[in-house]
């Protein structure tokens, strides 16, 4: 029964990480594509925190590197981001499981802020900086989108017992 | 990353990984391939003949230019042989899709559905209707990466086609101008002039056209005239796009597989 459940809990997991992906390769009009939250970092961010003995800087590496050849972008553009939101949730995911949603958001948005960072570095060493503010917009998005994305998952994970 | 960005070592990697992701780049693509199947079969009859003239009459008028068009080949064969320089065959092409799928923020590339197994290489140039849209920067075996002119990081060389005079379209990152680099103050260059790829480079074949000048910005304290370029190709509207072989390729991997062959 035991292994059953976490069989089970194995496919939850990768199943909301394809729909995240889905979600970062989904074509949306020209306006919103900036506004496009970090689908894949807050799922990752979800995960470490509810279950860090699972899903940990290992798994947000290999996604990272997934976001990558998909969106045909340096190997390992993403993928360091993702390895460092990784590790800090884990480090603080004790404490973060008692926050309230606004805290928790503002963590997420610097999280998300953090990768986005890391990854204009890369590009600004590559020569090919993005020249635009809304290169940011993805950190207010993910902090609103935070709470309904914690709850969603949150009673998916409850449901299916995934431990 | 460093290995990625200077080495072509992780291609492999790369193109291997690419077979994971397709499936979802697909699923994605899905919905938008039916709702354009459902659009496209509940036109109405009235719709559909409406096309069906237009698209009689531009193919008449296209089969009249090509007449003109064999003559005119045919006597530039002739001329070439008199003046015994070699004369370039025409390219192999294929057809590929769009898939709608939204790539790095940022950066002007798209994602097409022919890769290695057709034959798709790295470098390869690809051209709408209208004119050069780009070129191939990552290969998979079922789709390919497509990097557009317009990306602030690709530069293509062109030249005027009405003198002939050659300089470099850079991509600036807004998806409706190119910039012509390092033409001097002086240079002959005047609003609507059409920019043709030039062929230098060996990557893009030569002739094909790449945009319309529509603006020049003269200014004494710079060095070099800014001059602003329009892409023909429609860069944002094209579903079906072209992969061009140009001739010295194919032969040259027409060679390999003989050599494989034997």
């Amino acid at each position: 029964m035991n292994g059953n459940n976490y069989h089970l809990g194995k496919i939850v997991i990768a199943g909301s990480f394809l729909v995240a992906l889905l979600l970062t390769a989904m074509p949306l009009p020209e306006w919103a594509v900036n506004w496009r939250p970090a689908w894949v970092a807050m799922v990752l961010a979800y995960w470490c925190m509810a279950l860090p003995h699972r899903v940990g800087i290992g798994i947000g590496w290999l996604l990272g590197i997934l976001v990558d050849v998909m969106q045909g972008a340096l190997l390992g553009q993403n993928a360091i981001g993702f390895a460092i939101i990784a590790y800090l949730v884990i480090n603080s995911h004790q404490r973060m499981r008692m926050f309230p949603f606004l805290q928790q958001a503002l963590l997420i948005g610097l999280m998300v802020s953090f990768s986005l960072l890391l990854s204009l570095w890369v590009r600004g060493i590559m020569g090919v900086p993005p020249h635009s503010w809304t290169y940011w917009m993805p950190v207010f998005t993910s902090m609103l989108l935070w709470p309904w994305l914690f709850i969603i998952l949150r009673d998916l994970r409850r449901r299916y017992h995934v431990s | 990353m460093t290995v990625d960005h200077r080495y072509g070592h992780l291609e492999s990697l790369r193109s291997a990984l690419s077979v994971v992701v397709y499936p979802v780049q697909y699923v994605v693509n899905l919905p938008i391939r039916f709702a354009r199947w459902t659009s496209e079969s509940l036109d109405t009859r009235e719709s559909l003949i409406e096309d069906n003239q237009h698209l009689r009459a531009e193919q008449l008028l296209l089969s009249q230019k090509l007449q003109k068009y064999e003559i005119l080949e045919m006597e530039n064969r002739r001329l070439r042989k008199l003046l015994e320089s070699s004369f370039k065959l025409s390219e192999r092409v294929l057809i590929a899709e769009l898939l709608d799928v939204d790539l790095q923020p940022f950066r002007h590339t798209v994602l097409i559905n022919k890769g290695e197994r057709e034959g798709v290489y790295d470098g390869q140039p690809i051209v709408d209707a209208d004119g050069i849209m780009g070129q191939i920067v990552h290969v998979g075996p079922f789709s390919s990466t497509v990097l557009l002119i317009t990306d602030p990081s690709h530069a293509l060389p062109v030249q005027i086609n009405r003198n002939g005079l050659r300089g470099i379209a850079v991509g600036t990152g807004q998806s409706h101008v190119l910039q012509l680099e390092y033409l001097p103050n002086n240079a002959d260059i005047q609003k609507g002039d059409l920019i043709v790829s030039s062929g230098l480079g060996s990557r893009f074949p030569a002739g094909y056209p790449v945009g319309v000048v529509t603006e020049i910005k003269l200014d004494p304290a710079e060095s070099f005239a800014k001059v602003m370029v329009e892409p023909s190709a429609k860069l944002e509207q094209s579903r079906e796009v072209l992969l061009i072989w140009p001739h010295d390729h194919a032969q040259r991997s027409g060679e390999k597989d003989g050599l494989a062959n034997l």
